[in-house]
């Protein structure tokens, strides 16, 4: 699977709070989350965005409240990827479940301003500049994460061992 | 092999005689909670599993608690979902207003969760059991609608990093003191994916109540969970509140960690987390003159018996000063029955405090009191994150009831030996 699209940057401890604060989430209807996305911080975020796009952010994004509002509120805004120096637990197990694709890597950050193009090839972890050429390779994704992706979620993944 | 008490819990639960760091295990549930927020996209994924029926209706909870009583159509419609799925399945620890209280103040008050258990909740702070020597941890919905089903989750075994609190406590130091001061050493990614378990004599001679709030901030260091050895304290405890049969672990003395870390608690006064970091931790007298406009006692960090009973031994005969709000949210019915029952809840009324339902409305910024711009709040809460408690440009500082009640009557952040 491979996108082109543009940057959109984060610092460090993006938490669920600023991903959708929680006096939004007296719905659950994906559209209307997608709306409130990063809404206090960024609030042209969720209007802006083109169906593709990508965040890169620094360490431990999405720490805070278990709240699978955040990723898929940041999924339907049509974010395909989230890159981060690493990832809250919750948060990861969340993405991972619902479909959001994310990658880990340490060098991404340095190699982007916001608004940057950038090619990311999800299955071999690539993820490229546009403007410049530099590319680097995200960590490789879990074995067992990658199950759940290839059955197409959580839910999916648990129909398929038959295990109900 | 010797283990932590969080592996031997994994290993009862994933039946197998060992586990180590690392390894993927498969678990059975013993209780499955999500609350009016996260109940209704658990019960979406539920539906899309297309089983017959749940797991088992004894082993799942469901709490009204973050936007109750209702606090507009879309919550009420929330709720409503979350009513017809535990008529539907017969759902035994169903709670609705009335019964209903912050759920994890709720749970170990009622006796459903208990030592030796493995919880998972769609609640970050699912963690909070962990003071019972219970392995619980948040997840997410769809990993609860799934468990809905299944009565099974996957987990990876933790690292565990071990906390030994030695020395004695300073006046006005209590539980919530020693987290933040901890958050304060580690950082909030200081134990990310980790076990963060709590020991030493400090721990050891620290109530119920105060356990509760320590395991409960786990998560702001990034664990997966916090876990306290039960002992005597537990088992009173236990004796008061369940009939449930209950399992005591320990750690093995040659239990393998990947850190200990000793922390001599003579020199640590009250602690206060700035905004917007809980990890952004300072000493009370290193603070000057933080004018505020708000106080909020409660949440399932502080929202217990003896929380309003601080609260209410610094305010005795005192009054909240001019212009600043008092907000009180006693965590469960019970909680205020008892607060009631002890003249606490007067003793609050004539300081100028507001007394309101159990809920966990503030903490959150959910409703129950929204802070505007540009104010500041002393909350006994868990997270002062940018707009956690309101406007984006409010400012939320973490610390103790003690703090909290003493802020109120100064009008600004400061002790009770202030007044």
């Amino acid at each position: 699977m491979e996108s082109i699209s543009r940057v959109w940057k984060f610092g460090n401890d993006i938490d669920t709070d600023l991903i959708i604060p929680a006096r939004f989430l007296n719905v659950s209807d994906q559209n209307e989350l997608a709306k409130k996305c990063f809404i206090d911080v960024k609030p042209d975020f969720a209007g802006s965005i083109q169906n593709g796009d990508v965040i890169i952010a620094g360490s431990n994004f999405g720490c805070g409240s278990s709240r699978e509002h955040a990723p898929w509120s940041i999924k339907a805004a049509g974010i395909k990827v989230v890159i981060a120096k690493s990832f809250a637990r919750i948060f990861y197990r969340n993405a991972f479940n619902i479909g959001l694709p994310i990658l880990e890597s340490m060098d991404a950050w340095e190699l982007f301003e916001e608004g940057d193009q950038i090619e990311v090839d999800l299955s071999a972890g690539k993820i490229m500049n546009k403007a410049n050429g530099k590319q680097t390779m995200a960590n490789p994704i879990p074995d067992f994460m990658m199950n759940i992706i290839q059955a197409g979620g959580l839910v999916q993944y648990i129909k398929n061992k038959d295990r109900l | 092999m010797p283990m932590t008490i969080t592996e031997k819990i994994l290993a009862a639960h994933a039946g197998l005689d060992t586990v180590k760091p690392g390894d993927l295990i498969d678990v059975k549930v013993d209780m499955a909670l999500a609350n009016d927020i996260t109940a209704p996209l658990a019960i979406r994924v539920f539906d899309e599993l297309g089983v017959k029926t749940v797991f088992d209706r004894e082993k799942i909870a469901l709490i009204q608690d973050h936007f109750v009583p209702n606090k507009d159509i879309a919550s009420a419609q929330q709720t409503k979902i979350m009513t017809e799925f535990a008529r539907l399945y017969g759902i035994k620890y169903y709670f609705d207003l009335g019964d209903s209280g912050i759920e994890h103040v709720l749970l170990p008050e009622k006796g459903i969760v208990v030592s030796g258990d493995l919880v998972i909740g769609a609640d970050s702070h699912t963690c909070t059991y962990g003071a019972l020597g219970a392995f619980s941890t948040g997840m997410g919905s769809t990993d609860l609608g799934v468990t809905f089903g299944t009565g099974r989750t996957w987990l990876k075994v933790p690292e565990t990093i071990k906390f030994v609190y030695e020395g004695t406590l300073g006046h006005w130091v209590s539980g919530k003191d020693l987290i933040l001061f901890t958050l304060g050493k580690i950082g909030v990614e200081g134990a990310v994916y980790k076990t963060m378990e709590f020991a030493g004599k400090v721990i050891r001679n620290l109530s119920m109540d105060q356990r509760f709030t320590m395991t409960n901030m786990a998560v702001e260091g990034g664990a997966k969970n916090g876990i306290i050895e039960p002992d005597d304290i537990t088992k009173s405890y236990l004796s008061e509140h369940t009939n449930k049969q209950y399992t005591f672990f320990k750690s093995d003395p040659d239990a393998s960690y990947e850190k200990i870390l000793t922390i001599n608690t003579n020199e640590i006064e009250p602690q206060v987390a700035l905004p917007h970091s809980p990890d952004n931790v300072k000493g009370i007298s290193e603070l000057d003159n933080i004018k505020i406009d708000q106080v909020f006692i409660g949440s399932c960090t502080n929202g217990r018996i003896e929380d309003l009973q601080i609260a209410a031994k610094v305010l005795k005969g005192q009054k909240v000063a001019k212009g600043i709000r008092l907000i009180v949210l006693p965590s469960t019915p019970l909680v205020y029955k008892e607060a009631l029952q002890k003249g606490i809840i007067e003793t609050l009324l004539d300081a100028g405090a507001v007394l309101g339902p159990p809920s966990c409305g503030p903490c959150l910024g959910g409703h129950l009191g929204i802070l505007a711009q540009g104010e500041k709040a002393v909350s006994t809460t868990n997270r002062n994150f940018i707009g956690r408690m309101g406007h984006p440009e409010s400012e939320v500082y973490l610390a103790s009831p003690a703090i909290a009640a003493a802020s109120a009557i100064l009008g600004k952040i400061g002790s009770p030996d202030d007044i």
